[in-house]
């Protein structure tokens, strides 16, 4: 094993074609209220942004980036879920959960229009594309760890 | 309107073949890869439809189902057994089928024909959505802000899933680690 991840080839494609891939999640995710897409979708296109990082460069490439790693995306995870809920419980001003009459609505056809819509979407975004990843990263520590002993002890938990 | 029809049970078809094949191939591999192959038809099946959102939604579900069930059965070595075939199982499948199949030729005339469903659920979403939260992607609408409390049990639903998931893998992950460097312990 001279290098980590896969060959120079799939890593240039990779730095070429990540960032488009990770714009269509967002571009999905932000207007999810217009155009067809939503959190769910638009995370799982942000997920697989990040996987092909992962496949390409290897678990090497996860280990240097501490938020990209197993504890930070199960902490966005949490974050995303915990916006959501607090979304909804915000509506309780309103009359009730997730009503939405807390903020205006906005013009039709617009990118600030449909009340909470626009956040939910968000908060679900980044719950989906964050557990979908820590999964397959939870996945690639159970793979490499056996032949790949880390310097420093990991925390209990 | 007859193009769609067309194409519609050809690829009913396609998906019927590929779970054949994928339940009776005997490389694992190869079972993954044609599961993935009737989701991307589905996939095809909904943008048919006219259900963008559900169509982009599946396809990037079954690029991520792949990479996920590829990466799993990747160490696992040992490929899939063929359960012998005894004739009481074989006539234990057939009547059920035969069952089902009597019962759905019955039950499916009195079922509202093809793409033409009763739009009553649906119709007071479609006059009052636009006034109620003024956005236009009325899918979007219905799951965030109609049915919200439904989209919040599926939010839960995929947490638990992934909770659980860490557990798992990552209980098996410091085994592992422990086994490998026990001098650190």
């Amino acid at each position: 094993m001279k290098q980590p991840g896969m060959s120079l080839i799939v890593k240039t494609v990779t730095r070429l074609i990540t960032g488009f891939i990770m714009i269509f999640g967002l571009y999905l995710v932000i207007y999810g209220h217009i155009t067809p897409g939503g959190g769910f979708s638009g995370g799982v296109v942000i997920s697989l942004a990040l996987i092909l990082t992962l496949l390409a460069f290897g678990k090497e490439f996860i280990d240097a980036h501490a938020l990209i790693g197993d504890n930070g995306m199960e902490a966005v995870d949490v974050f995303g879920a915990f916006a959501f809920l607090v979304i909804a419980l915000l509506g309780y001003f309103a009359g009730a959960f997730f009503s939405n009459r807390i903020i205006g609505h906005g013009e039709p056809f617009h990118l600030f229009s449909g009340g909470i819509i626009p956040f939910c979407n968000l908060a679900i975004g980044l719950k989906v594309g964050a557990c979908l990843f820590g999964v397959l990263v939870a996945l690639a520590v159970f793979h490499t760890q056996r032949r790949h002993d880390p310097s420093e002890p990991r925390e209990e938990g | 309107m007859q193009d769609v029809t067309v194409m519609l049970y050809s690829l009913i078809g396609f998906m019927i073949i590929g779970s054949i094949v994928a339940i009776e191939t005997r490389d694992l591999l190869s079972s993954v890869i044609c599961v993935g192959a009737v989701g991307f038809a589905l996939s095809v099946i909904n943008l048919l439809l006219g259900a963008p959102d559900l169509a982009l939604t599946l396809v990037v579900v079954e690029v991520l189902t792949l990479v996920v069930l590829i990466r799993a059965i990747r160490t696992r070595r040992d490929t899939y057994h063929a359960t012998s075939r005894d004739t009481l199982a074989i006539g234990v499948v057939v009547a059920g089928l035969c069952f089902v199949f009597t019962v759905a030729y019955f039950l499916l005339d009195k079922l509202p024909a093809f793409g033409k469903p009763l739009m009553l659920m649906s119709e007071p979403y479609l006059r009052s959505g636009l006034e109620s939260n003024s956005a236009v992607n009325y899918v979007t609408s219905i799951l965030l802000d109609f049915r919200a409390y439904d989209t919040l049990g599926e939010a839960t639903v995929i947490f638990t899933a992934i909770v659980g998931a860490y557990a798992v893998l990552r209980k098996v992950g410091r085994k592992r680690e422990a086994a490998g460097n026990e001098s650190d312990r």
